[in-house]
């Protein structure tokens, strides 16, 4: 039997097991994150050092991302999660928007990507006006927040074929696919984002976030095009409730899926075009697999 | 009470001249810190104002793309049903100041008994002064719907909207097509509103608003904000950008009050390059073509506003550049060739100017009220002497950037004329030169608001506008020097 003080003991003692690195969270420092100093990237025939995008940090990210890199800047404390997602915290080395299998590190690339398409939805403008040696430098930068960039590699790209015709039948086939993976628990069977998990969605640091709704008009996080769509949903966001599809999903079947999506899209598409003469209905949650 | 005596003063003013140099020039290398975001936008965005201006109020690349946007970032959420409903989306803007002011002038002379005749002087007058208020207003009315308010008032208070305009952006989701409507700046890649030069010389880029001595055309002002409609195209990264705006050829004022039925057109393209690690380096031009009043009807002799006809023409053109050197030097030229007709070179225009030279309120032309412009009536002729008048003018703007807290501008400008309005008159008249040296320092900038302490020299030489004695005119030889507190909130 232990006594009440072996219990304390043991109670402290796992608190601060789990607490310790928590505490050393919030002890990074800018030396710690200046002792990484020599990383680099390497993206769109630039080589980006990290001394080269301090100017451009401090002028252009810093307010929001802080000058630790922690998402903590001067009006992040403003920012309504509801309405604009707190900034990213570089130092997890976690990113919605990849190329790369879920829980690998991005590539440079898309990182570069990021930070001239902006985040739709967010305070993260298009910063497209960079130069590419720019972009390139800020790559490097954000890396240098996280030691994740020390200690791992990044994933390899996931390898997107190339896109199908569009026919009813994988319009179909893509609806199909959304009623058995269930998107519609967050989306919404008409995909406007109303699922009835929708209210529940927090991300991986409990803030309440947002389902897409397809039906907005507003572009995803990560690009607009059909190749995005596909790749979101094979890398999933990581930090979000999104998972990647990759291990439950064929290649065909995420292809169908994109059409599928496309037709709760406002813009102008084939796909909408072709659901009008269908008369597709929306999914229905409650029918047996396989009988949508 | 202590009086210091003037060996003690003097004392104390030397002693105190390591410290100014030191609060002038070392304090704000080590104490610049990172500039936060100005009112307005920076509110709403919750970017610094570092983000959208190299210095405030001048715009970055990326300030010129969110301006271009319809001051929009483009995140969906531009929109203000999007904001707190408390958000407003305004600044005000004044700038206490000490000035000194230098100028030639024709002083009356004494003997016993009174004025004995004239002479040119140096008249230097120094104190506290005021600038104007700009009250600015701006922002999105609705998805690329968007708005700028400016009443503005000058040192006295008295009111005028220097900016009203509504835009329409992104029409047909195409950021080629956006339209703006009402009094608004014109599209100067180098932009008079946004200099940060704030003496009466330094605050506007002469070759925006030379016009030729004698010349009546009010209207060839590209520094004055015009009323128009304006089309506006750049491509999705603001790397490319085009414009052509309709204006009415009455220099911005309200009420139809000069030559309403005269137009203008001023058309800009520039282009910008990636230049890598010299960062974005961009080269355009402009053009203005119109057309302005000579005529205007009158009654009991004096003009009627808004009847001006007889319409001449003039035009502006030029090259505009805007290289960097890196992140921390950046360097402006704009060159203007520009002529008027003949007509205006001899003074026909602006009949019914509200204040002619030498503050004559005009309420006719020279024929009833000398000093006042002149009214190119049926049956007047010109002299056979009178030619279209031409000049050429170069703007060189240099700035260093040590943080977006710290800036140095040097300025000169350089107004050529090439072809006098009246045969005979000699070819450097109206000649200017400009020189504008500024430093400006923002110790600190929030969300909320933002205070620069400004330090600015500027001088003005022109030949043969300066006062006239007997028959010996001067030229125009004017300096200042002002330490300004220019505070935004």
């Amino acid at each position: 039997m232990r006594t009440a003080l072996q219990k304390w003991a043991l109670a402290v003692g796992a608190a601060a097991f789990f607490a310790l690195p928590l505490v050393a969270r919030a002890q990074v420092t800018t030396v710690e994150i200046g002792s990484r100093d020599n990383i680099e990237s390497h993206v769109d025939g630039y080589t980006g050092h990290v001394k080269d995008a301090a100017y451009d940090y401090r002028r252009y990210c810093v307010s929001c991302h802080g000058p630790l890199g922690d998402g903590n800047g001067e009006v992040a404390a403003w920012f309504d999660p509801a309405m604009w997602p707190k900034p990213r915290d570089f130092q997890l080395g976690i990113f919605k928007c990849r190329s790369t299998p879920s829980g690998t590190l991005p590539v440079d690339q898309d990182l570069f990507d990021t930070i001239a398409r902006g985040m739709d939805r967010s305070a993260m403008p298009p910063w497209s006006q960079f130069t590419r040696y720019q972009r390139a430098n800020l790559v490097a930068y954000i890396k240098h927040f996280s030691p994740r960039f020390v200690s791992e590699k990044p994933g390899t790209p996931i390898t997107i074929p190339a896109e199908p015709e569009v026919t009813p039948e994988r319009i179909k086939a893509g609806r199909d696919v959304f009623a058995r993976v269930q998107c519609w628990k967050c989306h919404g069977v008409q995909g406007m984002g109303n699922g009835p998990s929708a209210a529940t969605l927090t991300d991986d640091q409990g803030r309440p976030i947002e389902a897409f709704n397809f039906t907005s008009g507003a572009r995803p996080k990560c690009g607009d095009t059909d190749r995005d769509i596909y790749r979101i949903f094979m890398t999933g966001l990581d930090g979000t409730p999104m998972p990647s599809f990759a291990d439950n999903i064929k290649p065909d079947e995420a292809w169908d899926l994109v059409f599928y999506l496309r037709t709760f899209m406002p813009q102008p598409s084939k796909e909408r075009e072709l659901a009008k003469t269908m008369h597709l209905e929306p999914v229905n949650p409650n029918a047996p697999a396989g009988q949508q | 009470m202590h009086v210091l005596s003037r060996p003690s003063l003097r004392k104390v003013i030397h002693s105190a001249i390591p410290f100014i140099a030191f609060t002038v020039f070392v304090l704000p290398l080590v104490l610049s810190e990172p500039a936060h975001a100005i009112p307005a936008f920076a509110r709403k965005y919750g970017l610094r104002c570092s983000a959208c201006h190299e210095t405030w109020p001048i715009l970055n690349n990326f300030g010129l793309k969110f301006r271009d946007n319809g001051y929009q970032i483009m995140d969906d959420r531009d929109a203000p049903i999007w904001q707190n409903p408390s958000y407003w989306p305004a600044t005000f803007r004044m700038t206490p100041l000490w000035h000194r002011f230098s100028n030639l002038q024709a002083v009356d002379t004494y003997a016993a008994g009174g004025v004995s005749g004239a002479a040119i002087q140096r008249i230097t007058s120094t104190g506290v002064d005021l600038s104007g208020l700009d009250f600015l207003t701006g922002g999105t009315l609705y998805k690329n719907i968007s708005f700028f308010l400016t009443p503005s008032a000058d040192s006295t208070g008295a009111f005028h909207f220097e900016t009203a305009a509504t835009r329409f952006d992104n029409l047909f989701g195409s950021t080629w097509l956006n339209v703006k409507v009402g009094k608004f700046e014109l599209n100067n890649l180098l932009s008079e509103k946004r200099e940060v030069g704030l003496t009466g010389d330094g605050g506007e880029y002469q070759t925006y608003h030379f016009i030729p001595v004698g010349d009546g055309n009010i209207f060839g002002q590209m520094g004055d904000n015009q009323l128009g409609i304006e089309y506006l195209g750049h491509s999705y990264n603001d790397r490319t950008r085009v414009s052509a705006a309709l204006l009415d050829s009455d220099d911005g004022n309200v009420n139809l009050t000069l030559g309403s039925n005269s137009y203008t057109g001023f058309f800009t393209f520039d282009q910008a390059f990636d230049a890598g690690k010299w960062d974005v380096q961009r080269v355009g031009a402009y053009a203005m073509v119109g057309q302005a009043a000579t005529y205007y009807k009158t009654t009991g002799g004096v003009p009627i506003p808004g009847s001006g006809v007889n319409n001449q023409s003039f035009s502006r053109i030029g090259l505009t550049t805007l290289f960097y050197l890196g992140p921390h030097f950046d360097f402006s030229f704009v060159t203007q060739h520009g002529q008027d007709n003949a007509w205006f070179g001899q003074g026909y225009g602006d009949a019914v100017a509200t204040d002619g030279n030498g503050g004559v309120t005009c309420t006719g032309p020279t024929a009833t009220t000398p000093g006042c412009p002149p009214n190119a009536t049926p049956g007047t002729t010109l002299p056979v002497t009178a030619r279209a008048p031409i000049w050429n003018g170069y703007t060189m703007e240099a700035r260093y950037i040590y943080s977006p807290q710290l800036i140095f501008i040097g300025r000169f400008e350089a107004e050529r004329m090439q072809q006098q309005a009246t045969l005979g008159v000699p070819q450097n008249l109206g000649n200017i030169n400009l020189w504008d040296i500024i430093a400006r320092w923002n110790p600190f900038m929030t969300n909320r608001a933002g205070l620069a302490l400004q330090a600015e020299y500027t001088v003005l030489h022109q030949i043969g506008t300066g006062p006239t004695v007997g028959l010996t005119t001067a030229n125009l030889n004017e300096n200042e020097l002002l330490l300004a507190t220019d505070f935004d909130f």
